[in-house]
């Protein structure tokens, strides 16, 4: 299936804007695990109220490195609370929209972004999350990879198109 | 420097002969193979004759070749017409981990039916142990389809010993051999197999256009249900523009072979020289020496292979992620993880597949701008800076 991104997306990911970390950053958000294919990590430098710098680094397609570019910029230079109102959906519009099988992309740069505020204002409230073991790792084994309908509660096969029992379209984990 | 193209497995541009033969057959023909009159009969002639091209390809007799759509529909086929076929002998089908989704989800569809399926584990290589495939026969099965070579990482199955532990049981073996044939020497009497898939985009032939090898009296239920054409196993008539195309291209293949695959060994092995020489932690996946000649896959630690692609597509090197077919699900293959290999290290893949047309400096290029990519996507990567 050809992915057809936009040409915002393709600039973003071949060129991306404020990759690297922040030694001294107020607050680092991650997001992602492999499973799913795409992990990033947002450092911020809060000056005030204000983000005074933000850097990336993603592990991913090429839409999720676009949507980690693309989110730095937005949130660069924008009050914290400005910074909480992006949201995924923005992002994406920013980007000049993301084919439908990588929307659930835009999602983890909000994400990301949001989780390193909430890690500042944690830190500036005494609670210093430590990254690295707080991280929840979500590796499954294919045996739990059953797929069940969710609207009857029936055991379907993978990946089928709609449920045989009551049938409805099947949403499955990435298509959305 | 043009583009270099290494992704025919996707599919394989056409030989000049074969272009040359379809256009003459446009200019020449457009009767039905079907009809009896004097249009008919040179479309019926022209049908034979790549039947005939198509058998010699791979040992068989003309009758014994069914025209059809592709490898998916040839799978498909195999599939789901022994198991009507089948239906009053048994339900039990065995198959394995790492097949086609075109024979993963026509197995998927026979499940809804209440067929048994046994899909197998396969090992760190990609490799079916034909003793767990003679343990896993029970009274009840009727069916054993297990690929011929692995279309995302080029291993090699041990088809000729499970072929025998069919026979010794009397059960029905299918081999997908799409992303072999026309590549390697495919012979069905050696193999011993009942059922075999080719497609023609393969081997430099059309598109959309392919084979079911079906050994004389193997009883396998026409899926396309109506008239008589293809032995009254295939209905519908015949896309016989692009049958006379892959006629050409199964003629070409066996021509050629001798000369294509001593280059495509060559240029595989520089390139998979070339890439571990350059790039740390780096692995090259299937069987190192039971393999297709002209596919090499390499996982890249800490990198996403679209990523990966994307930047190579950039700089006019064209390769794939994994198999196109699969390149629409964003899961891991279910190949690599079936072989063993973790999630993150498996989403870093690429698949080479060279073909007749590639020259050394193709595989030099990439080897050029291949580090500089894959270091370029490991300075973005949080994975990257944890293990160093």
């Amino acid at each position: 299936m050809a992915q057809a991104y936009s040409e915002i997306v393709l600039d973003h990911f071949k060129n991306p804007r404020n990759v690297g970390e922040i030694s001294d950053a107020d607050g680092i958000g991650e997001v992602g695990n492999p499973m799913c294919g795409d992990i990033m990590n947002v450092f911020i430098k809060v000056d005030g109220d204000r983000i005074s710098d933000i850097k990336f680094k993603t592990f991913g397609c090429g839409a999720a490195i676009a949507v980690s570019s693309m989110i730095t910029e937005m949130a660069k230079g924008k009050t914290l609370d400005e910074a909480m109102k992006i949201s995924n959906k923005d992002v994406a519009v920013a980007l000049g929209g993301l084919p439908p099988n990588k929307l659930h992309c835009s999602n983890l740069g909000a994400d990301a972004l949001h989780s390193a505020i909430k890690n500042y204002y944690d830190r500036k409230a005494g609670k210093v999350r430590i990254l690295d073991t707080g991280r929840e790792e979500h590796i499954t084994s294919r045996e739990a990879q059953a797929c069940y309908c969710p609207y009857c509660e029936k055991r379907v096969e993978e990946e089928s198109p709609f449920c045989i029992f009551c049938g409805k379209e099947m949403p499955h984990e990435h298509d959305h | 420097m043009g583009l270099i193209f290494l992704d025919h497995l996707a599919g394989t541009p056409l030989h000049p002969k074969v272009k040359e033969a379809m256009i003459h057959h446009m200019e020449t023909v457009f009767g039905n193979p079907s009809s009896d009159h004097q249009i008919g009969q040179p479309a019926a002639q022209a049908l034979e004759k790549a039947r005939g091209q198509v058998a010699v390809l791979i040992n068989a007799q003309p009758q014994e070749i069914i025209f059809n759509s592709g490898g998916t529909e040839g799978n498909n086929h195999a599939i789901k017409g022994v198991a009507i076929g089948m239906r009053e002998k048994g339900r039990h089908i065995i198959a394995s981990n790492i097949e086609h989704k075109s024979v993963l989800n026509s197995l998927r569809t026979l499940r809804l039916l209440d067929y048994k399926v046994t899909s197998l584990d396969v090992d760190h290589y990609g490799l079916v142990d034909p003793a767990a495939v003679e343990k896993a026969i029970t009274s009840d099965t009727i069916l054993i389809s297990i690929q011929l070579a692995n279309n995302e990482i080029g291993t090699l199955e041990p088809i000729v010993d499970i072929a025998k532990i069919a026979q010794k049981h009397k059960v029905i073996m299918h081999t997908d051999a799409v992303a072999a044939t026309g590549i390697i020497p495919v012979d069905v009497k050696e193999l011993g197999v009942n059922l075999l898939s080719l497609a023609a985009n393969q081997f430099y032939g059309p598109p959309g256009t392919g084979a079911l090898y079906v050994r004389k009296g193997t009883p396998v239920w026409p899926l396309l249900d109506g008239g008589v054409q293809e032995g009254k196993r295939r209905a519908g008539t015949e896309n016989l523009i692009s049958i006379v195309g892959m006629g050409a291209a199964a003629e070409m293949a066996r021509l050629e072979m001798p000369e294509r695959l001593p280059r495509l060994k060559a240029m595989k092995e520089r390139l998979a020289k070339g890439l571990l020489e350059r790039i740390p932690e780096i692995r090259v996946n299937g069987h190192p020496t039971r393999c297709l000649p002209h596919l090499l896959s390499v996982s890249v630690e800490y990198v996403e292979g679209e990523s990966l692609m994307l930047m190579m597509d950039d700089d006019d090197v064209v390769v794939a992620t994994r198999s196109a077919c699969a390149s629409g699900s964003l899961r891991a293959s279910h190949v690599l993880i079936g072989t063993g290999l973790d999630f993150a290290t498996a989403q870093g893949t690429l698949v080479f597949t060279l073909g007749k047309d590639n020259t050394d400096a193709d595989i030099d290029r990439v080897l050029e701008i291949m580090p500089g990519v894959v270091q370029n996507l490991r300075n973005m990567s949080p994975l990257y800076k944890k293990a160093h």
